[in-house]
């Protein structure tokens, strides 16, 4: 396959996210303009100008109509997916990490950094269908972890919020009350810092990305360890196939210390491996940086990276692709 | 000239008030194509530093890269114009490129073949030959299809003397007195001498030093241990590791005991698949002539 390059970023790739069409690409990066493109081709459609500080994560509604990104300038916004347009900014005392519309689109979890004496804290908004009569009050504010909260995500019919971070350890919080109803065992867990966390399309699992250079598959609802893959690198981020038993995991050694070893060194490539099998399949090269963000087409026939080399490539299988057996 | 004046301007004055904004002066932009192989052409005017007119023709393919069903939404957000920094987009930024590179997706070992799957030397060469590798000639010894020259058997021995390096030395062992013509060969070395019996002697005492290259990073001694020991004791396995990276820099040594052991090692291992690679055994001291009259 000759994967498209999109540069149209100017620093490090934070965060990709395909529309539930799959037809758009929403691309995250620290400089401050989170980027729309043709999941097609790569064509850029638009940028979403406002932010003021790197942008570390967005979702998009199921509609394809709002956009909202989390970002280092304390703040998160609401965007209109087709004009650009800032809609409502939720303001807070420290960096945005990480942001997830719920299903139905009517609430978002927003997490926020730990930053000058403040803790880390998930924070639950509800979203309006009119923008003018959108609220910036978090409708439960969820603190305890130490450290960064890298990911939140929302469980099963919104009735969890399933969070990781910088401690390692996954927490399922009710999202009613928000009491911490299971957390990961430290023995099974994670023993580095989690970058990462996706869901299944069907939602009944996810997985995890770590430093501790191995990705985890855990079950939703019972937080119980399914797989474990283990790679030879730290894992910025994970994905699965939304088609084939597939895992990418993206990674690569520190970007701090790329300049100072071998190219080979690196481990830049997207490593497939078998969902079940937990068995390597492959590597897709191409990048000269970590790879800090993965996405799959929810069609399961392309899938998008996007590295600390500023470039996001969209790779459309080949069908030979389709046709590996292990 | 009165009746030129009105809207139209002339270029003669153009030169003096570069300053001003002239885009209106420019054709507009012009979109051809795609025609039926998908070539697109996209000509538009500039000026560029010098306050030259200049013309730029993108020529693009567009190919279909997959068959997507697109929803009826999809079809509409296509039509979707473009807003923030890509409106005033340059034909010439080319953010978006297609890979000059052709990615493929990289098996970790060819397909079908399992981690553990034993293949002796001669099956790995054997099925070479079968890809169509006849045109592999070894350049040290002649050798058609049969191995590259880095990896020829014999490629230490026919160093020393150019003479072995036209015709195989399977040839060679069989011409009477070893004598090639226009080569000189040692009195000790041609056949039916008499050699010196403490060479042999001295060899055997040696440590029976094993040379692994072509390792996979990832492989560690007690892998290479693991390897080894089915064909005698081994008495040290060593694996060069790279200092910074702590990965394998892709060769080891491994001592026998025993000689025979050690020859078995080399026949058996030499050209076999280990991880992803095809490993290359071979004596680690360069061996010396005496040997050449054994092949």
């Amino acid at each position: 396959m000759r994967p498209i390059l999109m540069k149209g970023h100017e620093r490090p790739l934070t965060f990709l996210k395909y529309n539930r069409d799959g037809d758009l690409l929403f691309s995250c990066a620290k400089d401050h303009t989170p980027t729309v493109w043709f999941a097609d081709n790569g064509e850029r459609l638009g940028t979403y100008r406002g932010h003021n500080g790197a942008v570390w994560c967005c979702d998009v509604s199921r509609d394809s109509s709002r956009l909202i990104t989390g970002s280092a300038d304390q703040t998160a916004m609401l965007w209109d997916v087709q004009t650009g347009a800032q809609l409502h900014t939720f303001t807070f005392d420290s960096p945005a990490r990480s942001v997830d519309f719920s299903v139905g689109d009517k609430l978002a979890v927003i997490t926020t950094d730990p930053f000058m004496g403040l803790t880390s804290a998930i924070h639950i908004k509800n979203i309006s269908k009119d923008p003018s009569e959108q609220m910036s009050e978090s409708v439960l504010v969820l603190k305890g972890p130490q450290g960064r909260i890298n990911r939140a995500v929302w469980g099963p019919l919104n009735k969890t919020i399933i969070s990781a971070g910088e401690d390692a350890v996954i927490r399922i919080w009710d999202a009613e009350t928000g009491k911490v109803l299971k957390e990961s065992d430290k023995e099974i867990g994670h023993k580095k810092g989690i970058t990462s966390l996706q869901k299944s399309v069907d939602g009944s699992h996810f997985i995890t990305g770590s430093l501790d250079k191995s990705a985890k598959l855990w079950d939703i609802r019972s937080l119980t360890l399914i797989k474990n893959y283990t790679t030879e690198r730290p894992v910025n981020a994970v994905t699965m196939s939304p088609l084939l038993n597939h895992v990418v995991l993206g990674g690569g050694q520190d970007a701090s210390a790329v300049t100072t070893t071998d190219h080979r060194a690196g481990k830049f490539e997207a490593k497939f491996y078998d969902k079940i099998l937990t068995e390597e399949i492959g590597g897709v090269k191409g990048h000269f940086g970590p790879i800090n963000a993965l996405a799959f087409n929810p069609d399961g026939k392309s899938f998008a990276s996007g590295g600390e080399d500023g470039y996001v490539r969209l790779h459309h299988f080949d069908q030979d692709y389709f046709n590996i057996r292990i | 000239m009165v009746s030129n004046g009105g809207s139209k301007i002339r270029w003669g004055e153009l030169e003096e008030d570069d300053g001003e904004d002239l885009d209106f002066l420019l054709p507009p932009k012009q979109i051809i194509g795609p025609d039926e192989h998908g070539i697109k052409k996209t000509i538009e005017y500039k000026f560029n530093d010098d306050g030259n007119k200049v013309k730029i023709t993108t020529t693009t393919r567009i190919r279909k890269l997959a068959k997507a069903r697109l929803s009826k939404r999809a079809i509409e957000r296509r039509a979707w114009p473009k807003f923030g920094d890509a409106v005033h987009e340059d034909v010439g930024s080319r953010l978006t490129m297609v890979s000059t590179e052709e990615i493929l997706l990289e098996r970790p070992r060819a397909p079908g073949s399992k981690a553990e799957d034993s293949k002796t030397a001669g099956d790995s060469m054997a099925q070479l030959v079968k890809g169509g590798a006849v045109l592999m000639v070894c350049r040290t010894c002649g050798k058609k299809g049969d191995h590259w020259t880095s990896k020829c058997p014999f490629k230490d021995l026919a160093q020393p003397s150019e003479g072995f390096v036209d015709k195989p030395p399977v040839a060679e062992a069989n011409m009477p007195g070893g004598a090639v013509k226009g080569a000189y060969v040692p009195p000790s070395l041609r056949a039916g001498a008499e050699r010196p019996a403490g060479t042999e002697m001295r060899r055997r005492n040696e440590e029976n030093s094993v040379r692994v290259t072509n390792l996979s990073e990832d492989t560690r001694e007690p892998d290479l241990l693991e390897l080894f020991r089915p064909f005698g004791p081994v008495s040290r396995v060593y694996v060069a590791i790279d200092q910074k990276t702590s990965d394998s820099r892709g060769f080891g040594f491994v001592n026998f005991v025993n000689k025979e052991d050690a020859q078995r090692a080399i026949d058996k291992l030499n050209g076999y698949g280990y991880d992803n690679l095809i490993l290359r055994v071979e004596w680690a001291a360069p061996r010396t002539n005496s040997h050449v009259l054994k092949f």
